[in-house]
């Protein structure tokens, strides 16, 4: 069962788009695949992405903006009833799938390149477009993998202390910092980038602090220029 | 170092309510501190045959390596230690392996598997994952997962359409972006993190995290934690509960004691502060 998005009109009237391609756009411009001839809408207002059983909306920097039972929105994953507002349209959207038990329990790969999906997609068909924009996706993720672990060199750069100004380039995948009986934090580097990890308050339990708050007891993503403080030395942790 | 009495591990994989497989495979060495999950998948036992080959590649392997290579040695081109150099060595030979059986045998093809690999080692550990079977760590009250899933949900939140928690209603599950076995080549993702007294280490198939909730998992594993057995008896008796709709493995790690070697990681500290 297809997706659809069912318009109504000022006047009342009602019209029904189904949802086939991996992207339908909506606005104001020939060329949309739902064109509303009304200046209250954009342009290029908002798009719908649809991959398998699932649709989602994206507003695309509209001027008056997309919202979904009455909340603005940027990226919403739809669901079965949402009402969808754009300028002084009312789009319904409609997914007779979803709530329903779906047989679709069986792990599958999805790979880069035009083999696309395994054959047995639990007895679905599914949707040449659909493997289109998710072999996309699992080709950015695939050369993502490709180049594992940032290839960005990290470093931290001694703000305080008797070695400020010190810089220490973050090789290994682990890196301890502090003092034994003191502080004791950790730097690992993860494929998506480099955590701080609080391993060893001493007696007082400090916690390693980032832009002068602490960090709790999960690893705290670090971003370039974060202000770090170990065992009271302030260090700058930044990425090449 | 055998770290028997510093690390308890046990491990326990369940069909579940609705398959009548398990594809799911699960397998440790207490001494080595090594611990292995994969969740197989493809049709005509290709699953089952994907995921306990891997799971006894990797073992072998690793028990042959380990014991050679100095412990915490660190690799100068990756910064890696030793340790996670053999895992993803074992890894990518576990890939050939299936790869290669998968090509031999017709019925087998497009068979893979997901596959977490954590080993202990000088009060630290390696960790290295493919899929979308999981790493939790339970440190101080809280519930952390430690590896990042290969699944088109995960990219989907990356892009900012979901959040984790409408994630849990999608339907488009069990679709990973990358599986061992399905390509001549594969890598995974490796990290190292240290390891605490008292931390407790989940592997878990997606069997178990699509059905239970972190803050559920991280609320039985508490409950139970003098007793790992009873604990991961306990989550599969949740995910059974709410449909075993999968297959279900937990594999439960608790430190126990220090198992620093002599070179400790605070001998390799950085001497910035002295």
């Amino acid at each position: 069962m297809v997706a659809k998005l069912i318009m109504t009109s000022s006047s009342g009237e009602q019209t029904e788009y189904e949802l086939v391609n991996e992207t339908t756009t909506i606005g104001r411009k020939p060329g949309n695949d739902i064109q509303i001839d009304n200046l209250s809408v954009s342009g290029r207002h908002a798009q719908v992405i649809t991959i398998l059983e699932d649709s989602f909306l994206e507003d695309l920097g509209s001027t008056n903006g997309t919202y979904v039972n009455g909340k603005l929105v940027k990226k919403h994953a739809l669901e079965h009833g949402d009402n969808i507002t754009l300028g002084k349209y009312q789009i319904t959207y409609h997914n007779a799938a979803s709530g329903g038990e779906q047989d679709f329990e069986q792990t599958m790969i999805i790979r880069p390149g035009e083999a696309g999906m395994p054959e047995e997609a639990g007895g679905k068909e599914i949707d040449k477009s659909v493997q289109k924009i998710s072999a996309a996706i699992a080709s950015e993720a695939a050369s993502a993998a490709a180049s594992p672990m940032s290839n960005r060199e990290a470093c931290l750069q001694l703000l305080s202390g008797a070695n400020a100004g010190k810089e220490l380039i973050l090789t290994k995948a682990l890196t301890t910092i502090g003092q034994p009986g003191v502080q004791v934090a950790a730097i690992t580097r993860r494929p998506q980038g480099f955590f701080l990890i609080h391993v060893d308050g001493g007696p007082n339990n400090n916690v390693p602090k980032v832009g002068g708050s602490p960090i709790g007891s999960n690893a705290h993503e670090l971003k370039s220029h974060d202000i770090i403080e170990i065992a009271g030395v302030k260090m700058e942790f930044y990425l090449k | 170092m055998n770290l028997q009495n510093k690390i308890s591990i046990t491990g326990l994989t369940d069909a579940g309510r609705v398959r009548e497989k398990n594809e799911d495979a699960i397998g440790f060495d207490s001494a080595l501190g090594l611990v292995v999950l994969a969740d197989g998948m493809g049709g005509h036992r290709g699953g089952e045959i994907a995921s306990s080959m891997t799971v006894d590649k990797i073992i072998g392997d690793l028990q042959q390596r380990l014991p050679e290579i100095e412990t915490g040695e660190i690799d100068e081109a990756s910064g890696f230690s030793m340790e996670s150099i053999c895992i993803q060595d074992a890894v990518v030979a576990a890939n050939e392996l299936v790869y290669n059986t998968a090509e031999a045998n017709p019925e087998h093809k497009g068979m893979g598997t997901t596959i977490v690999v954590l080993q202990f080692y000088n009060n630290s550990f390696s960790l290295a994952h493919i899929g979308d079977s999981r790493c939790y760590r339970l440190r101080s009250d809280k519930i952390e997962q430690i590896t990042k899933d290969h699944s088109l949900l995960q990219e989907l939140i990356d892009r900012g359409f979901y959040t984790p928690e409408e994630a849990r209603n999608s339907m488009n599950k069990n679709l990973v972006t990358r599986a061992l076995g399905i390509d001549p080549i594969v890598m995974p993702d490796i990290q190292e993190d240290i390891v605490l007294k008292n931390d407790i280490y989940l592997l878990c198939s997606d069997g178990l995290t699509d059905l239970v909730e972190d803050n559920d998992i991280y609320l039985t594993i508490k409950q139970f934690s003098a007793n790992l057995e009873d604990a991961a008896k306990q989550l599969i008796t949740k995910a059974n509960q709410k449909g075993g709709k999968d297959n279900i493995s937990v594999m439960l790690c608790r430190i126990d004691e220090d198992f620093s070697t002599k070179q400790g990681w605070f001998k390799k500290l950085v001497g910035w502060f002295d």
